[in-house]
């Protein structure tokens, strides 16, 4: 072989596959002859802990609608708010209920849609005898303060405590419902998802952790101030590590805005925010 | 010589494709100036990747402080204020990676010179495919296997509340890097050429003073530089030692210590960092700090290398 001939027949290839590539995309989007239909386009912004539903959501509107585009993205859920009294988006996600003063600004047209729960399950090794804590309890114990099982009525077992990445919408979730702006001891474990999470529990009789609750197979969930974390629990708001994610626009919504929640909060979408492992409102 | 003339003329003849004019094949795609091309193309890559680093990680500097970064053992990047540390990574990273090598470098030497010297060849060859097939498991099943099987054993065995240790990342660590060791240590002892060990019987020496005064001192740059990459992998390896270091982000102060490295640092929190925030920058920081310490190691082990080869060379 030679160099010469290899690097002209890769050169070669490579202008083939990319010119197969361009055409590929150019025919896709000319494509199905559908002249009457206009493109609609959307932007949503807001809470990174809903992030994942409208992520979704969007990727399998878009596929079913390939004339339609809706641009997601995260930032928070004071952001989302801010951008969308701003008219920089069309959508706002949030992972609480918008305020007043925010109300205010929009001249007190925001619309609310309620779209999902969200609720963590504290959990531990299936042996702990430990069924229950309380919100306090479960926030000493990720501060250091609290540091063996004994001290919360289990074995005298020191108590191996595992948060998740703090960039993850979960850890978000937890560091707002329970540790209520005080920060985590450094010397708490990280793991990476909450499948990670749920593994790592389900094998050390020590650990203490949180999931999303479609996580618990295989581990005991904790009853939290004497509510066990059941779906009945978490509709009805007695499970005091809940929240509800919205969705919120200015005045009520059309076009595709409407028709995008109105999809979220259907049954697809539904089913979506549990496969994300969020409670549905159903 | 032979072949590389016979290559020329034939290159002469028929060495241009049908559809370039003779002149510009050979102007243009001659095998020299391609190959530099390509050489100057890689370089220019890493040169472009240190770059958008350096750049990327220049705001935690300005703002916090080359000192304050690196010394500084409070890792809270998402805490009011914020804080930005990173003193509990070096230690973190710089743990894992020497017990890896502590477990690693002896077995890949006396590996090598069983392979290399003393085994039969059909046991060689056995042996070395074995430790090839070694090298090419993805480092996420060693993580895997050593979260489900190592981490609950070394929890019970040494009675800890986890079993997520620099210990276990380290143990596990020291097996991914053995083969790509043992192999490098290996080629370098067969490399070594059979005059030396002639001599050196000749003299009257047993087989193992001949392993040990001719042998590994004629491979010696070959056995530093098969360390050394090892100890690059090892320092640089990611998902593996996240699964197995519990990622907590405190200065460890045992072996038994769950512990952060720098990479991991990175991986696990650049998915869903802000873009753009002090935060983001300071996981450029890390990664510049990493680019230096393995900088550092490279420099260090080209001086031993060559060193050591104007000593023999005297």
């Amino acid at each position: 072989m030679k160099v010469t001939t290899v690097v002209v027949a890769s050169v070669a290839l490579g202008i083939v596959l990319v010119t197969v590539f361009l055409v590929g995309i150019r025919t896709n989007e000319v494509g199905e002859n559908g002249s009457n239909i206009q493109p609609r386009s959307i932007n949503i912004a807001g809470s990174t802990t809903v992030l994942p539903i409208t992520q979704l959501a969007a990727e399998r509107w878009m596929n079913a609608h390939p004339y339609d585009t809706i641009n997601v993205s995260g930032g928070g859920s004071g952001v989302g708010i801010t951008s969308l009294i701003e008219g920089r988006c069309d959508i706002a996600t949030s992972s609480r209920r918008a305020k007043n003063i925010e109300n205010e600004r929009a001249g007190g047209r925001l619309v609310e849609h309620k779209i999902a729960l969200d609720a963590l399950a504290v959990i531990v090794h299936p042996s702990n005898p430990v069924n229950s804590l309380t919100l306090e309890q479960i926030k000493k114990i990720y501060t250091g303060e609290i540091r063996n099982w004994s001290e919360v009525g289990g074995p005298n077992l020191t108590i191996a405590v595992y948060t998740r990445e703090t960039t993850s919408g979960t850890y978000e979730s937890f560091h707002e419902l329970v540790m209520r702006g005080e920060n985590m001891s450094s010397s708490v474990l990280t793991t990476m998802s909450s499948g990670e999470m749920r593994q790592i529990v389900s094998t050390n009789p020590n650990a203490i952790g949180y999931v999303g609750i479609s996580y618990i197979s295989g581990v005991k969930a904790l009853a939290v101030n004497g509510v066990l974390p059941t779906k009945q629990n978490i509709l009805n708001g007695t499970y005091p590590i809940s929240r509800a994610l919205y969705m919120y626009t200015i005045g009520e919504p059309s076009g595709l805005a409407k028709e995008f929640i109105e999809f979220v909060k259907g049954p697809e979408g539904q089913r979506i925010v549990e496969e994300k492992g969020f409670v549905s409102l159903t | 010589m032979r072949r590389r003339d016979s290559c020329r003329s034939r290159e002469k003849t028929r060495g241009r494709p049908f559809f370039f004019p003779s002149g510009i094949t050979k102007r243009v795609f001659s095998g020299k100036t391609v190959t530099g091309l390509f050489a100057t193309f890689s370089i220019f890559f890493v040169f472009l990747i240190f770059i958008f680093v350096f750049t990327q990680s220049i705001p935690v500097f300005t703002n916090i402080g080359v000192t304050n970064f690196i010394l500084n053992h409070k890792w809270l990047p998402t805490a009011h204020p914020p804080s930005f540390g990173i003193a509990p990574m070096i230690l973190g990273s710089l743990l894992v990676t020497s017990l890896a090598l502590a477990v690693s470098v002896p077995l890949a030497l006396f590996g090598a010179i069983y392979i290399s010297e003393i085994a039969s060849s059909k046991v060689r060859d056995l042996l070395k495919t074995t430790v090839e097939v070694l090298s090419a498991i993805p480092s996420v099943v060693y993580g895997f296997f050593g979260l489900v099987v190592l981490v609950p054993f070394i929890q019970r065995f040494f009675g800890l509340p986890t079993g997520q240790t620099a210990l276990t990342a380290g143990l596990v660590l020291a097996f991914m890097i053995l083969p790509t060791m043992l192999s490098i240590i290996e080629d370098s002892l067969r490399a070594v050429p059979n005059e030396y060990r002639e001599a050196s019987f000749a003299l009257g020496a047993t087989k193992w003073e001949t392993i040990k005064n001719a042998v590994i001192p004629a491979a010696s740059s070959g056995i530093v530089g098969g360390v050394l990459l090892g100890l690059g992998r090892a320092i640089g390896e990611t998902i593996a030692v996240m699964m197995l270091s519990g990622g907590a982000a405190v200065i460890p102060t045992s072996i038994f210590s769950p512990v952060r490295t720098m990479p991991a640092t990175i991986a696990i929190e650049m998915g869903e960092v802000s873009f753009g925030s002090l935060h983001y920058s300071a996981l450029f920081g890390i990664g510049l700090v990493l680019f230096a310490i393995t900088f550092a190691v490279n420099f260090i082990a080209n001086w031993i290398i060559s060193r050591k080869v104007r000593r023999v060379a005297r």
